[in-house]
């Protein structure tokens, strides 16, 4: 299978990007790992004029810490994010979704930026950014913003990013206790369901991925738990359009988001 | 466009065209066809290679991304006619049937050993989450990688 024709042009900086983004307008797609981009290409679902690659400029792969948040770039590969000792030790949560992630040769080039811009509706890393109330940090023409994580997941495949912009950073806030547990398509390994759980000093918070169109924060669960992990899962999907497909109906999707969701509260104590 | 890349030790410039994935770039320009395409969609695992020491599946990057990167193929593994103990391991405990999906498992299998040089059975198999093999049932694959293990020590 071959895409059909582009124009591949490589960015050796963010700034040099953006100029590039800012040139080729709608047109053009950002290739980062190129592990949702070209094998969408290839099937020819997606055929932009102009890819840019951005999977070599070194600012976005590091990982760096502040007093409460981890600077996570977002072109760091799963893989570095399951390996990274700082990850590891300070959103605990967050190593466990990227080791999760497809099998070791995907994790070896898909990155976070990546992952969080395609919003796949069963992608596991947005229901950890949900759940550790994580920021993205966007660059674009008109400058730099941050977005709530709770405003950046909009629908399938869809977020706040605007067409000329680029996600540059996630900085994530660093939890106490935290636990990532899905239900793996037995093919891909996507998330059927995928629970996050985050213990830290205000109480717990859950994000919900794979249940409906968008990964969720689980607000109700949230409310309602008071040590009882069993109660408050019984609230994982309340208010929650289930979807429901040829891996799982809308009825065994609604029992697995509440397992998982018991699950994920019990291994926080 | 034109790329530079390092593949088994030997430096290639090469013309390729934006829509070339490496896996095609591998086999048709290079003839290094130890590199199978089973599925072409990045589920099986066939195509897998190592770029800058990482075990990555060939047909889901395109050869314009690896400019300047460093690449070994199965190919590149014997040194001086002798074969890499994951082959000869291979060999010893009849790690492969139809051998499709060998070179692919073996360049996984390096990534692993190098990541963890003594993995348990359970790493290994979870190791090879990304690779398919339609004859062997796995077990003497698993079997070969615990054997090379055992003798890179
Ligand atoms: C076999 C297989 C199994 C998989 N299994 C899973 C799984 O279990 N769980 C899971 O969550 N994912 C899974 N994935 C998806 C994988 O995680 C992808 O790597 C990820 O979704 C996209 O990251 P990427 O860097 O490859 O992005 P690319 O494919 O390069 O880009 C994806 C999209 O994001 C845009 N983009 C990329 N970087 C940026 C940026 N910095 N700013 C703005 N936009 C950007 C691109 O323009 C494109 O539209 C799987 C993929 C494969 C091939
Ligand atoms: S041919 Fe690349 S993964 Fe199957
Ligand atoms: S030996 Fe035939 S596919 Fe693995």
């Amino acid at each position: 299978m071959i895409p059909a024709k582009f124009e591949y042009i490589k960015a050796s900086s963010v700034s040099e990007a953006l100029d590039l983004l800012a040139k080729h307008g709608d047109d053009a797609q950002l290739l980062a790992g190129g592990h949702s981009l070209v094998p969408a290409m290839k099937l020819r679902l997606n055929q932009p004029g102009a890819v840019i690659d951005i999977g070599k400029i070194e600012e976005l792969k590091n990982i760096s810490e502040d007093d409460n948040h981890l600077v996570i770039g977002a072109g760091c590969t799963h893989e570095q994010v399951a390996t990274s000792s700082l990850v590891k030790e300070n959103a605990k949560a967050l190593a466990q979704a990227a080791s999760s992630i497809g099998d070791l040769q995907v994790r070896n080039m898909g990155t976070i930026g990546g992952s969080l811009a395609h919003a796949d509706p069963a992608a596991d890393y947005p229901a950890v950014i949900l759940a550790t109330g994580a920021k993205i940090v966007v660059e674009g023409s008109s400058g730099k913003r941050a977005i709530d994580a709770a405003d950046f997941f909009q629908g399938i495949f869809t977020t706040a990013l605007e067409g000329n912009e680029m996600i540059t950073e996630v900085h994530v806030p660093k939890a106490e206790n935290g636990v990532y547990l899905k239900f793996s398509q037995p093919a891909s390994r996507f998330a059927v369901v995928g629970c996050a759980a985050i213990k830290n000093a205000n109480g717990v918070s859950v994000g919900l991925t794979g249940v409906t169109d968008t990964a969720y924060r689980a607000s109700a669960v949230e409310e309602a738990y008071n040590g009882d992990s069993k109660a408050a899962s019984e609230h994982a999907v309340d208010g929650v359009e289930v979807m429901g497909d040829h891996f799982a109906s809308a009825e065994y999707r609604s029992h697995l988001a509440k397992v998982f969701t018991e699950r994920a509260l019990n291994a926080l104590t | 466009m034109q790329i530079k890349v390092k593949v088994n030790g030997k430096e290639h410039i090469s013309d390729v065209t934006p829509m070339q994935s490496l896996a095609a770039y591998l086999r048709e320009e290079l003839q290094l066809t130890g590199t199978h395409i089973g599925c072409d969609t990045s589920s099986c695992g066939s195509c897998t290679i190592i770029v800058n020491g990482k075990a990555v599946k060939s047909c889901t990057l395109l050869a314009a991304q690896v400019d300047g990167d460093e690449i070994t193929t199965i190919e590149g593994l014997a040194q001086n006619g002798e074969m890499h103990p994951l082959q000869s391991a291979f060999k010893e405990n009849h790690g492969l049937q139809c051998g499709f999906c060998t070179p692919g498992m073996i360049m996984t299998a390096v990534n692993l050993l190098e990541d963890n040089p003594k993995p348990s059975e359970e790493e290994i198999r979870h190791g090879l989450e990304g690779n398919f093999c339609r004859c062997t049932g796995y077990h003497n694959i698993v079997k070969s990688i615990q054997h090379a293990a055992d003798s890179m020590k």
